[in-house]
Protein backbone atom coordinates (compact mmCIF):
# COMPACT_ATOMS: atom_id res chain seq x y z
CA UNK A 1 0.00 0.00 0.00
CA UNK A 2 2.81 1.96 0.85
CA UNK A 3 4.64 1.73 -2.32
CA UNK A 4 1.62 2.65 -3.93
CA UNK A 5 1.66 6.09 -2.16
CA UNK A 6 5.10 6.70 -3.06
CA UNK A 7 4.18 5.61 -6.60
CA UNK A 8 1.08 8.05 -6.50
CA UNK A 9 3.01 11.61 -5.30
CA UNK A 10 5.29 10.94 -8.34
CA UNK A 11 3.21 10.43 -11.36
CA UNK A 12 0.02 11.90 -10.21
CA UNK A 13 1.57 15.61 -10.75
CA UNK A 14 2.52 14.50 -14.45
CA UNK A 15 -0.84 15.06 -16.18
CA UNK A 16 -3.84 14.42 -14.08
CA UNK A 17 -2.66 16.86 -11.09
CA UNK A 18 -0.07 19.05 -13.15
CA UNK A 19 0.91 21.93 -11.64
CA UNK A 20 0.93 24.48 -14.37
CA UNK A 21 -2.31 22.79 -16.57
CA UNK A 22 -4.70 22.39 -13.66
CA UNK A 23 -3.52 24.43 -10.45
CA UNK A 24 -2.31 27.09 -13.38
CA UNK A 25 0.82 27.95 -10.73
CA UNK A 26 4.19 28.97 -12.20
CA UNK A 27 2.94 30.88 -15.08
CA UNK A 28 5.57 33.72 -14.97
CA UNK A 29 8.85 31.43 -15.40
CA UNK A 30 7.05 29.39 -17.95
CA UNK A 31 6.60 32.41 -19.87
CA UNK A 32 9.81 33.78 -19.82
CA UNK A 33 12.17 31.31 -19.98
CA UNK A 34 10.68 28.82 -22.96
CA UNK A 35 12.12 30.28 -25.63
CA UNK A 36 15.27 28.21 -26.08
CA UNK A 37 14.99 24.36 -25.30
CA UNK A 38 18.50 24.42 -23.62
CA UNK A 39 18.05 27.07 -21.50
CA UNK A 40 14.51 26.03 -20.57
CA UNK A 41 16.45 22.42 -19.57
CA UNK A 42 18.95 24.39 -17.23
CA UNK A 43 15.68 25.85 -15.47
CA UNK A 44 13.48 22.59 -15.42
CA UNK A 45 16.63 21.15 -13.46
CA UNK A 46 16.83 24.17 -11.35
CA UNK A 47 13.44 24.24 -10.64
CA UNK A 48 13.29 20.41 -10.23
CA UNK A 49 16.12 20.41 -7.35
CA UNK A 50 14.75 23.27 -5.68
CA UNK A 51 10.92 21.85 -5.11
CA UNK A 52 12.43 18.71 -4.08
CA UNK A 53 15.07 19.51 -1.68
CA UNK A 54 12.75 22.39 -0.06
CA UNK A 55 10.18 19.60 0.03
CA UNK A 56 12.36 17.36 1.81
CA UNK A 57 13.66 20.37 4.52
CA UNK A 58 10.84 21.35 5.03
CA UNK A 59 9.39 18.28 5.81
CA UNK A 60 12.25 17.38 8.02
CA UNK A 61 11.87 19.95 10.13
CA UNK A 62 7.76 19.98 10.13
CA UNK A 63 7.42 18.98 13.52
CA UNK A 64 9.28 21.70 15.02
CA UNK A 65 8.17 24.71 12.74
CA UNK A 66 6.18 26.99 15.42
CA UNK A 67 2.58 27.71 12.86
CA UNK A 68 3.12 31.65 13.69
CA UNK A 69 6.03 31.81 11.55
CA UNK A 70 6.14 28.61 9.24
CA UNK A 71 5.54 30.81 5.91
CA UNK A 72 8.96 32.41 6.76
CA UNK A 73 10.25 29.73 7.80
CA UNK A 74 9.53 27.73 4.11
CA UNK A 75 10.86 30.98 2.31
CA UNK A 76 14.37 31.39 3.82
CA UNK A 77 15.16 27.59 3.19
CA UNK A 78 13.39 27.66 -0.27
CA UNK A 79 15.27 31.19 -0.84
CA UNK A 80 18.92 29.71 0.34
CA UNK A 81 18.74 26.57 -1.81
CA UNK A 82 17.50 28.89 -4.47
CA UNK A 83 20.95 30.61 -4.00
CA UNK A 84 22.49 28.10 -4.13
CA UNK A 85 21.53 26.82 -7.28
CA UNK A 86 22.26 30.36 -9.02
CA UNK A 87 25.74 30.20 -8.08
CA UNK A 88 26.23 26.62 -8.71
CA UNK A 89 24.90 27.61 -11.97
CA UNK A 90 27.32 30.92 -12.73
CA UNK A 91 30.28 28.45 -11.55
CA UNK A 92 29.85 25.87 -14.06
CA UNK A 93 27.06 26.86 -16.62
CA UNK A 94 27.83 30.23 -16.99
CA UNK A 95 26.38 31.02 -20.37
CA UNK A 96 22.92 29.51 -19.47
CA UNK A 97 22.97 31.48 -16.42
CA UNK A 98 23.64 34.95 -18.47
CA UNK A 99 20.71 34.00 -20.35
CA UNK A 100 17.81 33.24 -16.92
CA UNK A 101 19.30 35.98 -15.77
CA UNK A 102 16.73 37.04 -12.61
CA UNK A 103 14.82 34.04 -13.23
CA UNK A 104 16.22 31.84 -11.52
CA UNK A 105 16.47 34.46 -8.39
CA UNK A 106 12.83 34.46 -9.16
CA UNK A 107 12.32 30.64 -8.34
CA UNK A 108 11.92 31.59 -4.94
CA UNK A 109 8.69 33.51 -5.86
CA UNK A 110 7.33 30.44 -7.90
CA UNK A 111 4.14 29.43 -6.62
CA UNK A 112 4.52 25.64 -7.11
CA UNK A 113 7.50 25.75 -4.52
CA UNK A 114 5.95 27.81 -1.98
CA UNK A 115 2.33 25.66 -2.64
CA UNK A 116 3.77 21.85 -2.05
CA UNK A 117 5.71 23.01 0.49
CA UNK A 118 2.80 24.44 2.46
CA UNK A 119 0.43 22.10 1.12
CA UNK A 120 2.29 18.48 0.93
CA UNK A 121 5.47 18.91 3.13
CA UNK A 122 4.27 20.44 6.11
CA UNK A 123 2.19 17.46 7.00
CA UNK A 124 3.63 14.19 5.14
CA UNK A 125 6.99 12.50 6.06
CA UNK A 126 10.17 13.55 4.24
CA UNK A 127 10.77 11.03 1.62
CA UNK A 128 7.27 10.95 0.65
CA UNK A 129 7.71 14.89 0.57
CA UNK A 130 10.79 14.70 -1.79
CA UNK A 131 9.36 12.25 -4.14
CA UNK A 132 5.91 14.33 -4.53
CA UNK A 133 8.71 17.56 -4.87
CA UNK A 134 10.05 15.67 -8.00
CA UNK A 135 6.74 14.72 -9.53
CA UNK A 136 5.76 18.41 -9.14
CA UNK A 137 9.04 19.20 -10.91
CA UNK A 138 8.48 16.95 -13.49
CA UNK A 139 5.09 17.97 -14.22
CA UNK A 140 6.27 21.28 -14.54
CA UNK A 141 9.01 20.48 -16.57
CA UNK A 142 6.89 18.64 -19.04
CA UNK A 143 4.73 21.51 -19.38
CA UNK A 144 7.54 23.91 -20.21
CA UNK A 145 9.62 21.91 -22.60
CA UNK A 146 6.56 21.26 -24.41
CA UNK A 147 6.44 24.94 -24.83
CA UNK A 148 10.12 25.72 -25.50
CA UNK A 149 9.71 23.27 -28.19
CA UNK A 150 6.80 25.17 -29.86
CA UNK A 151 8.50 27.87 -29.55
CA UNK A 152 11.56 27.52 -30.87
CA UNK A 153 10.57 25.04 -33.42
CA UNK A 154 8.60 27.49 -35.08
CA UNK A 155 9.76 31.17 -33.51
CA UNK A 156 13.00 30.75 -34.78
CA UNK A 157 13.50 27.18 -36.48
CA UNK A 158 15.68 26.03 -34.39
CA UNK A 159 16.16 23.43 -31.97
CA UNK A 160 18.92 23.03 -29.04
CA UNK A 161 20.46 25.74 -31.50
CA UNK A 162 20.41 23.61 -34.77
CA UNK A 163 18.66 24.44 -37.75
CA UNK A 164 16.21 22.04 -38.30
CA UNK A 165 13.57 23.56 -40.45
CA UNK A 166 14.21 24.03 -44.05
CA UNK A 167 15.80 26.94 -45.34
CA UNK A 168 12.57 28.92 -46.72
CA UNK A 169 10.76 28.62 -43.19
CA UNK A 170 10.63 32.21 -41.54
CA UNK A 171 10.56 32.27 -38.20
CA UNK A 172 7.64 33.38 -36.44
CA UNK A 173 8.49 36.64 -33.88
CA UNK A 174 5.18 36.11 -32.31
CA UNK A 175 6.25 32.86 -30.90
CA UNK A 176 9.48 34.70 -29.29
CA UNK A 177 7.84 36.99 -27.38
CA UNK A 178 6.41 35.91 -24.07
CA UNK A 179 3.09 36.17 -24.47
CA UNK A 180 2.81 33.19 -26.87
CA UNK A 181 3.46 30.94 -24.37
CA UNK A 182 0.25 32.31 -22.96
CA UNK A 183 -1.61 31.03 -26.08
CA UNK A 184 0.44 27.55 -26.24
CA UNK A 185 -0.28 26.89 -22.46
CA UNK A 186 -4.14 27.25 -23.37
CA UNK A 187 -3.77 25.20 -25.97
CA UNK A 188 -2.09 22.28 -23.93
CA UNK A 189 -4.79 23.47 -20.95
CA UNK A 190 -7.66 22.14 -23.88
CA UNK A 191 -5.80 19.33 -24.91
CA UNK A 192 -5.38 17.85 -21.94
CA UNK A 193 -8.70 18.48 -20.61
CA UNK A 194 -10.36 17.49 -23.65
CA UNK A 195 -8.92 13.73 -22.71
CA UNK A 196 -9.19 13.90 -18.65
CA UNK A 197 -12.61 15.39 -18.92
CA UNK A 198 -12.67 14.76 -14.67
CA UNK A 199 -10.57 18.28 -15.22
CA UNK A 200 -12.87 20.33 -16.29
CA UNK A 201 -14.15 22.80 -14.01
CA UNK A 202 -17.70 23.13 -13.06
CA UNK A 203 -19.60 26.56 -13.29
CA UNK A 204 -19.80 28.50 -10.44
CA UNK A 205 -23.25 29.22 -10.78
CA UNK A 206 -26.01 28.39 -13.43
CA UNK A 207 -26.53 30.91 -16.41
CA UNK A 208 -30.18 31.74 -15.94
CA UNK A 209 -32.62 33.45 -18.52
CA UNK A 210 -33.12 36.87 -18.55
CA UNK A 211 -35.54 38.19 -16.35
CA UNK A 212 -37.06 41.39 -18.05
CA UNK A 213 -36.07 41.27 -21.60
CA UNK A 214 -38.02 38.82 -23.65
CA UNK A 215 -36.96 34.61 -23.59
CA UNK A 216 -35.47 34.42 -26.52
CA UNK A 217 -35.18 30.58 -26.32
CA UNK A 218 -38.88 30.48 -26.04
CA UNK A 219 -39.49 32.81 -28.76
CA UNK A 220 -40.21 32.30 -32.07
CA UNK A 221 -37.93 34.68 -33.94
CA UNK A 222 -38.98 33.40 -37.43
CA UNK A 223 -42.42 34.76 -36.60
CA UNK B 1 4.44 23.95 22.72
CA UNK B 2 5.60 24.63 19.51
CA UNK B 3 3.98 27.87 20.02
CA UNK B 4 5.49 29.67 22.61
CA UNK B 5 7.93 32.90 22.05
CA UNK B 6 11.16 31.22 22.91
CA UNK B 7 10.61 28.21 20.75
CA UNK B 8 9.45 30.37 18.12
CA UNK B 9 12.74 32.85 18.08
CA UNK B 10 14.85 29.83 18.38
CA UNK B 11 13.48 27.93 15.45
CA UNK B 12 13.74 31.03 13.53
CA UNK B 13 17.47 31.50 14.51
CA UNK B 14 18.32 28.07 13.91
CA UNK B 15 16.93 28.20 10.58
CA UNK B 16 18.39 31.51 9.56
CA UNK B 17 21.86 29.96 10.96
CA UNK B 18 22.10 27.25 8.82
CA UNK B 19 20.60 28.64 6.04
CA UNK B 20 23.35 31.53 5.95
CA UNK B 21 25.77 29.48 6.92
CA UNK B 22 25.29 27.32 2.99
CA UNK B 23 24.77 30.04 1.57
CA UNK B 24 27.82 31.71 2.47
CA UNK B 25 29.61 28.44 1.65
CA UNK B 26 28.56 27.84 -1.76
CA UNK B 27 29.54 31.86 -2.16
CA UNK B 28 32.49 31.82 -0.96
CA UNK B 29 33.72 28.05 -2.70
CA UNK B 30 32.48 28.84 -6.15
CA UNK B 31 33.55 32.59 -6.23
CA UNK B 32 37.17 31.96 -7.98
CA UNK B 33 35.14 30.03 -10.51
CA UNK B 34 32.43 32.44 -11.49
CA UNK B 35 35.30 35.31 -11.84
CA UNK B 36 36.89 32.92 -14.10
CA UNK B 37 33.98 32.38 -16.26
CA UNK B 38 33.11 35.79 -15.79
CA UNK B 39 36.52 36.85 -17.53
CA UNK B 40 36.45 34.26 -19.74
CA UNK B 41 33.60 35.50 -21.51
CA UNK B 42 34.39 38.61 -22.04
CA UNK B 43 37.65 37.66 -23.58
CA UNK B 44 35.86 35.04 -25.96
CA UNK B 45 33.92 38.38 -26.72
CA UNK B 46 36.87 40.20 -27.88
CA UNK B 47 38.92 37.57 -29.73
CA UNK B 48 35.69 36.73 -31.65
CA UNK B 49 35.14 40.67 -32.58
CA UNK B 50 39.11 40.21 -33.09
CA UNK B 51 38.25 37.49 -35.35
CA UNK B 52 41.08 35.46 -33.13
CA UNK B 53 40.16 31.77 -33.26
CA UNK B 54 41.38 29.60 -29.92
CA UNK B 55 43.16 26.54 -30.94
CA UNK B 56 41.61 23.37 -29.75
CA UNK B 57 44.74 22.95 -27.30
CA UNK B 58 44.71 25.98 -26.22
CA UNK B 59 42.53 27.99 -23.25
CA UNK B 60 41.31 31.11 -23.65
CA UNK B 61 43.79 32.71 -21.78
CA UNK B 62 46.97 31.75 -23.69
CA UNK B 63 44.80 32.79 -27.01
CA UNK B 64 44.38 36.08 -25.22
CA UNK B 65 47.67 36.90 -25.02
CA UNK B 66 47.90 37.98 -28.75
CA UNK B 67 46.61 40.64 -27.97
CA UNK B 68 48.19 43.76 -26.18
CA UNK B 69 46.25 45.72 -23.51
CA UNK B 70 46.90 49.08 -22.99
CA UNK B 71 45.46 51.79 -20.82
CA UNK B 72 43.65 54.75 -22.91
CA UNK B 73 43.40 58.07 -21.48
CA UNK B 74 40.24 59.77 -23.40
CA UNK B 75 41.16 62.91 -22.62
CA UNK B 76 44.35 63.36 -24.29
CA UNK B 77 44.39 59.80 -26.59
CA UNK B 78 47.42 58.82 -25.13
CA UNK B 79 48.41 55.20 -24.67
CA UNK B 80 49.67 54.38 -21.16
CA UNK B 81 50.98 50.80 -19.62
CA UNK B 82 50.44 52.09 -16.13
CA UNK B 83 47.72 53.99 -14.27
CA UNK B 84 47.77 54.38 -10.85
CA UNK B 85 47.69 50.79 -9.25
CA UNK B 86 45.22 48.89 -11.62
CA UNK B 87 46.29 45.67 -12.87
CA UNK B 88 45.39 45.92 -16.69
CA UNK B 89 44.53 42.18 -16.47
CA UNK B 90 41.67 43.21 -13.79
CA UNK B 91 40.86 46.88 -14.44
CA UNK B 92 37.31 47.37 -15.26
CA UNK B 93 36.79 50.51 -16.60
CA UNK B 94 32.80 50.27 -15.92
CA UNK B 95 33.21 49.82 -12.35
CA UNK B 96 35.49 53.44 -12.42
CA UNK B 97 32.27 54.97 -13.28
CA UNK B 98 30.92 54.73 -9.50
CA UNK B 99 33.94 56.43 -8.38
CA UNK B 100 33.79 60.36 -9.20
CA UNK B 101 37.83 61.00 -9.06
CA UNK B 102 38.10 58.23 -12.21
CA UNK B 103 35.32 59.43 -14.45
CA UNK B 104 33.24 62.20 -15.23
CA UNK B 105 29.94 63.21 -16.38
CA UNK B 106 29.26 63.77 -19.43
CA UNK B 107 27.57 66.94 -20.75
CA UNK B 108 24.35 66.80 -21.77
CA UNK B 109 24.81 68.39 -25.07
CA UNK B 110 27.41 66.23 -26.31
CA UNK B 111 25.63 62.37 -24.54
CA UNK B 112 23.95 61.24 -27.76
CA UNK B 113 24.87 57.76 -26.83
CA UNK B 114 23.27 58.31 -23.39
CA UNK B 115 26.15 57.13 -21.09
CA UNK B 116 25.71 59.55 -18.40
CA UNK B 117 29.12 58.97 -17.27
CA UNK B 118 32.31 58.31 -18.76
CA UNK B 119 35.75 57.28 -17.26
CA UNK B 120 38.55 59.07 -17.57
CA UNK B 121 40.76 56.28 -18.85
CA UNK B 122 39.84 52.79 -20.55
CA UNK B 123 41.20 50.03 -21.60
CA UNK B 124 42.11 49.10 -25.37
CA UNK B 125 42.90 45.91 -27.30
CA UNK B 126 45.99 45.74 -29.59
CA UNK B 127 46.63 43.25 -32.61
CA UNK B 128 49.77 43.12 -34.32
CA UNK B 129 50.78 41.86 -37.12
CA UNK B 130 54.11 39.69 -37.73
CA UNK B 131 56.54 43.10 -38.08
CA UNK B 132 54.70 44.33 -35.20
CA UNK B 133 52.26 47.83 -36.63
CA UNK B 134 48.99 47.77 -35.55
CA UNK B 135 46.31 45.19 -37.37
CA UNK B 136 43.36 45.52 -35.44
CA UNK B 137 42.13 48.07 -32.56
CA UNK B 138 39.39 46.50 -30.34
CA UNK B 139 37.78 49.20 -28.80
CA UNK B 140 34.95 49.01 -26.07
CA UNK B 141 31.62 51.06 -26.65
CA UNK B 142 28.66 51.38 -25.47
CA UNK B 143 25.55 53.49 -25.34
CA UNK B 144 21.66 53.41 -24.62
CA UNK B 145 19.60 51.22 -27.15
CA UNK B 146 15.25 50.96 -26.46
CA UNK B 147 15.40 49.27 -23.06
CA UNK B 148 18.84 49.74 -21.96
CA UNK B 149 22.63 50.13 -22.35
CA UNK B 150 24.22 48.11 -25.35
CA UNK B 151 27.46 46.95 -23.71
CA UNK B 152 29.81 46.07 -27.05
CA UNK B 153 33.03 45.64 -28.81
CA UNK B 154 33.81 47.60 -31.88
CA UNK B 155 37.24 45.98 -33.66
CA UNK B 156 38.71 48.39 -36.20
CA UNK B 157 41.84 47.73 -39.21
CA UNK B 158 44.93 49.84 -38.89
CA UNK B 159 44.17 52.62 -41.07
CA UNK B 160 41.44 53.29 -38.25
CA UNK B 161 38.58 53.60 -40.48
CA UNK B 162 37.56 50.31 -41.70
CA UNK B 163 35.34 48.57 -39.27
CA UNK B 164 36.32 44.87 -39.10
CA UNK B 165 34.17 43.65 -36.26
CA UNK B 166 31.58 44.50 -33.84
CA UNK B 167 29.94 42.77 -30.58
CA UNK B 168 27.71 43.08 -27.92
CA UNK B 169 28.37 41.05 -24.71
CA UNK B 170 25.34 42.86 -22.57
CA UNK B 171 21.87 44.62 -23.36
CA UNK B 172 18.15 44.46 -22.72
CA UNK B 173 16.57 44.60 -26.63
CA UNK B 174 13.75 43.05 -27.38
CA UNK B 175 14.35 39.21 -28.21
CA UNK B 176 13.98 38.93 -32.07
CA UNK B 177 13.75 42.55 -32.80
CA UNK B 178 16.30 44.80 -30.84
CA UNK B 179 18.07 41.62 -29.75
CA UNK B 180 18.93 40.93 -33.27
CA UNK B 181 22.08 43.03 -33.02
CA UNK B 182 23.57 39.61 -31.99
CA UNK B 183 22.75 38.33 -35.19
CA UNK B 184 25.98 36.89 -37.11
CA UNK B 185 24.46 37.97 -40.49
CA UNK B 186 23.97 41.63 -39.26
CA UNK B 187 27.13 41.70 -37.51
CA UNK B 188 28.80 40.45 -40.33
CA UNK B 189 27.41 43.35 -42.66
CA UNK B 190 29.79 45.67 -40.66
CA UNK B 191 32.68 44.33 -42.23
CA UNK B 192 34.21 46.70 -44.45
CA UNK B 193 32.48 49.54 -43.91
CA UNK B 194 34.17 53.13 -43.66
CA UNK B 195 33.67 55.28 -40.00
CA UNK B 196 35.10 58.86 -41.07
CA UNK B 197 34.23 60.86 -44.01
CA UNK B 198 36.23 63.89 -43.98
CA UNK B 199 36.71 63.50 -40.34
CA UNK B 200 33.05 63.29 -39.86
CA UNK B 201 31.62 59.96 -38.39
CA UNK B 202 29.87 59.13 -41.12
CA UNK B 203 28.41 55.58 -40.15
CA UNK B 204 25.55 54.79 -39.26
CA UNK B 205 22.23 52.44 -38.98
CA UNK B 206 20.01 53.19 -41.86
CA UNK B 207 16.55 52.38 -41.93
CA UNK B 208 15.84 49.33 -44.09
CA UNK B 209 18.11 47.92 -46.71
CA UNK B 210 21.53 49.48 -48.23
CA UNK B 211 20.98 49.66 -51.98
CA UNK B 212 24.22 48.20 -53.64
CA UNK B 213 24.33 51.32 -56.16
CA UNK B 214 24.05 53.96 -53.26
CA UNK B 215 27.56 56.03 -53.62
CA UNK B 216 27.86 55.91 -49.36
CA UNK B 217 27.21 52.47 -49.04
CA UNK B 218 30.16 52.32 -47.22
CA UNK B 219 29.08 54.24 -44.69
CA UNK B 220 25.43 52.73 -44.28
CA UNK B 221 24.73 49.65 -42.79
CA UNK B 222 21.19 47.51 -42.60
CA UNK B 223 19.01 48.60 -40.27
CA UNK B 224 17.13 46.02 -38.19
CA UNK B 225 13.67 44.87 -38.82
CA UNK B 226 11.49 46.38 -36.19
CA UNK B 227 14.52 47.75 -34.50
CA UNK B 228 14.66 51.58 -35.41
CA UNK B 229 15.56 52.85 -31.94
CA UNK B 230 17.87 50.00 -31.34
CA UNK B 231 18.99 50.91 -34.34
CA UNK B 232 19.40 54.74 -33.19
CA UNK B 233 21.13 53.82 -30.14
CA UNK B 234 24.20 52.17 -32.20
CA UNK B 235 24.46 55.21 -34.68
CA UNK B 236 24.72 56.93 -32.02
CA UNK B 237 26.93 55.20 -29.96
CA UNK B 238 29.32 55.00 -33.34
CA UNK B 239 29.06 58.44 -33.54
CA UNK B 240 30.21 59.37 -29.86
CA UNK B 241 33.11 56.66 -28.92
CA UNK B 242 34.68 57.58 -32.37
CA UNK B 243 34.53 61.48 -32.23
CA UNK B 244 36.49 63.78 -30.20
CA UNK B 245 35.48 62.41 -26.57
CA UNK B 246 36.02 58.58 -27.62
CA UNK B 247 38.58 57.47 -29.96
CA UNK B 248 39.16 59.91 -31.93
CA UNK B 249 42.21 61.52 -30.13
CA UNK B 250 43.77 58.27 -29.50
CA UNK B 251 43.63 57.59 -33.75
CA UNK B 252 45.43 61.30 -34.02
CA UNK B 253 47.80 60.10 -31.79
CA UNK B 254 48.63 57.05 -33.50
CA UNK B 255 49.12 58.45 -36.45
CA UNK B 256 51.13 60.72 -35.25
CA UNK B 257 53.27 58.39 -34.25
CA UNK B 258 53.82 56.25 -37.10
Amino acid sequence: MNLKRYQEVILKPLIDENPITLQILGICSALAVTNNLSVTLVMCVAVISVISFSNLFISLIRNYIPSSIRIIVQMTIIASLVIVVDELLKAYDYETSKRLSVFVGLIITNCIVMGRAEAFAMKEKPLLSFLDGLGNGIGYSIILIGVAFIRELFGAGTLFGNDVMPEWYMGNNLLLLPPSSFIIIGLFIWLIRSFKPAQLEKDDFEVSTHSTAPNLIKRDINV
Amino acid sequence: MNESVFKTIGVAFGVCLICSLIVSTSAVGLRDQQKENKLNDRRVKILEVADIKVERDQTIAEAFKKLEQKFIDFDTGILMDEYKNFNIDEYDQLMSLKDSTLSKPVPSSEDIAIIKNRENVGKIFILRNDVGNIDKLILPIRGYGLWGTLFGYIAIDGDFNTVSGITYYEHKETPGLGAEVDNIDWRKSWIGKKIYEDNQVALTVIKGKVSNDDPSKSYKVDGLSGATITGRGVSNMITYWFGNSGYAKLFAELDYES
